[in-house]
């Protein structure tokens, strides 16, 4: 999967555990913390979220990762590489 | 990964068919285990129910009862639709409130405001001799009220919000500390400390006299800052909600079937055993049972010390009238009264203490397109010594409940219109009631004193939720539920 697609995944995952958020003008570089509502049970959604939808598992020590969107998709990439793309 | 995923995935391995108890032939087949079995089908097992399903852990919920609900449940007599336990849904948060307790619990069960259909309260007040607190949801408008009734301690009391919104209430690792001690180093008044304490302990303390700080905390934004609301329908509403986003999300849940027993297996939680010896295995099991109560199903492996189980219960009548209570001129949502100085909580040593109590209108909330309830209805509560109420012989027990009701009756209509002209129909409930269908011990409303914040108990894959572990309310015991399933099954 691209990290345009990677991107989308991450997005579709924030509308769903915070479908009254704005994310249209998210910026990739801010943590998601500063633009929207999310505290560690929405983190651990996403994580979970991306268990359930691509079976991979993100260990808590990486949790880190997941600050801004464009670290988040720099840390998925290698792990989603073979997963098909969302349609 | 064991077991198998209900909403996708190839069926499990299962044992032969198992009879389920009630004389009807087998129907239920169980997968070799379970994720996770929870006991008790209230708010926080259902609640957790519905966040193990959404990811796919095959969960089953267990409930020895007919229906589903525990502390807040509802029932049907003679016509009319009764709800059990709530009077109002704290943490009331209007639609687009994207912070707060009630949003957050949206959030996690994937769930949509409008599904609780909750509308605000008209407005409650605290009432004691010489003294009347008006509040609503608005906050501001509490404050100004609070200060104009006792002006001397206006700079008090703005001190003691600013310290209410600094606490953490959230953070699980507390040290326990006297909601009295903080209170009076803000706030000289004692009828003032009493008239804050009045309405948080009545909707949520199980302890008596005083309060832990954090929970005088929880409760204070729950009731004060945020405030109060109703579905239409009443807490069925919410009930029904949760339980079918549960089963569409592939959960299972069995009325009817109580478990006698938890399999413990070298510390470790290993299944269930019903009330008709059906063994299911599990490889985790959350109970929102209570502590004590939980603890008891252990017995093979006890815990390291005694747990004391909750002893603050209440006895409520519920009127139903031939008219609104507003056609009589009675507007307010929830009246918290205390005829005396002092404020009083604590098992009373009388059958009732009717020198306090609750007095309860379902109607007087702002329903959509001017909606009214049906009928009228009046639900005056008090505290009761559960001893009393559980160890009456039966033919003295409908007497009592009557006599009592009475009581409690005459001592709110101090507060109230007179209503006894217009009332056709009366329910009355005891703590005997609320343990007949709940099972908590002595009937316990609040639960244990002692709380288990973590929710681990002395048996690793075993949890509690609920009541004992210390998130009170609708909103409270739902959180609890996801807090717990989070933390414990999920990571």
């Amino acid at each position: 999967m691209a990290p345009a697609d990677i991107r989308q995944v991450v997005l579709d995952i924030l509308e769903r555990i915070a479908p009254d958020e704005d994310l249209s003008s998210l910026d990739d570089s801010v943590p998601f913390r500063e633009q929207m509502e999310l505290d560690s049970m929405d983190f651990l959604d996403i994580v979970m979220e991306l268990r359930k939808q691509y079976r991979i598992q993100i260990p808590e020590s990486d949790y880190e990762h997941l600050v801004t969107m464009d670290s988040t998709v720099a840390y998925l990439t290698p792990l989603l590489k073979d997963a098909p793309a969302p349609a | 990964m064991s077991g198998c995923g209900f909403a996708a995935g190839p069926p499990c391995p299962v044992r032969e068919p198992v009879g389920t108890g009630d004389g009807l032939p087998p129907t239920w087949f169980p997968p070799v285990r379970y994720h996770t079995v929870i006991i008790g089908a209230g708010m926080s097992g259902l609640a957790a129910g519905i966040r193990l399903a959404y990811y796919e852990k095959p969960v089953c919920i267990l409930e020895r009862h007919t229906t589903i609900g525990g502390l807040n449940s509802f029932y049907r007599l003679r016509g009319r639709n009764y709800d059990v336990g709530l009077h109002a849904v704290t943490n009331y948060a209007p639609p687009g409130t994207r912070r707060g307790p009630l949003a957050k619990l949206l959030k996690q069960l994937r769930l949509r405001w409008d599904d609780f259909d909750l509308s605000p309260q008209c407005g409650s007040s605290v009432v004691f001799p010489g003294h009347r607190i008006p509040f609503d949801n608005d906050f501001d408008r509490f404050c100004d009220n609070v200060c104009d009734e006792f002006p001397q301690q206006a700079d008090g009391f703005r001190r003691l919000v600013a310290t209410i919104d600094a606490f953490d209430e959230l953070n699980l690792e507390q040290e326990p500390q006297s909601a009295r001690a903080v209170l009076a180093e803000h706030v000289s008044d004692p009828m003032l400390i009493d008239m804050l304490l009045c309405p948080l302990m009545f909707y949520g303390s199980a302890i008596p006299h005083d309060m832990d700080f954090s929970q005088f905390c929880i409760m204070f934004k729950s009731v004060f800052v945020q405030g109060f609301g109703r579905p239409y329908r009443g807490v069925r509403q919410i009930l029904k909600t949760l339980v079918r986003h549960y089963r569409e999300l592939g959960g299972e849940l069995k009325l009817r079937h109580g478990v006698r027993e938890i399999r413990v297996d070298n510390g470790r939680a290993v299944g269930v055993v019903l009330d008709d010896g059906t063994e299911i295995e599990a490889e985790n099991v959350l109970s929102s049972a209570g502590h004590a109560e939980t603890c008891r199903l252990t017995d093979q492996a006890p815990p390291p010390a005694p747990v004391q189980a909750g002893e603050l219960s209440f006895n409520e009548a519920i009127f139903v009238l031939d008219r609104q209570p507003s056609d009589l001129g009675h507007d307010e949502t929830i009246v918290f009264y205390n005829n005396r100085n002092e404020f009083e909580y604590a098992s009373p040593e009388d059958p009732c203490d009717v020198r306090s109590g609750i007095i309860c209108s379902p109607n007087n909330f702002r329903y959509d397109d001017d909606l009214r309830l049906e009928d009228g209805y009046i639900r005056i509560t008090a505290l009761a010594n559960p001893d009393y109420w559980m160890n009456l012989p039966d033919e003295e027990y409908y007497p009592a409940k009557e006599a009592w009701c009475e009581r409690m009756l005459q001592s709110a209509l101090e507060h109230i219109p007179d209503i006894r002209p217009h009332i056709v129909d009366t329910d009355v409930f005891t703590p005997r009631t609320i343990r007949r269908f709940t099972g908590h011990d002595r009937g316990a409303v609040y639960g244990a004193p002692k709380k288990i914040l973590t929710g681990s108990t002395h048996v690793d894959g075993l949890y509690l939720c609920g009541t004992d572990q210390g998130f009170l309310g609708i909103i409270g015991s739902m959180l609890s539920g996801i807090t717990m399933a989070n933390n414990h099954l999920l990571r």
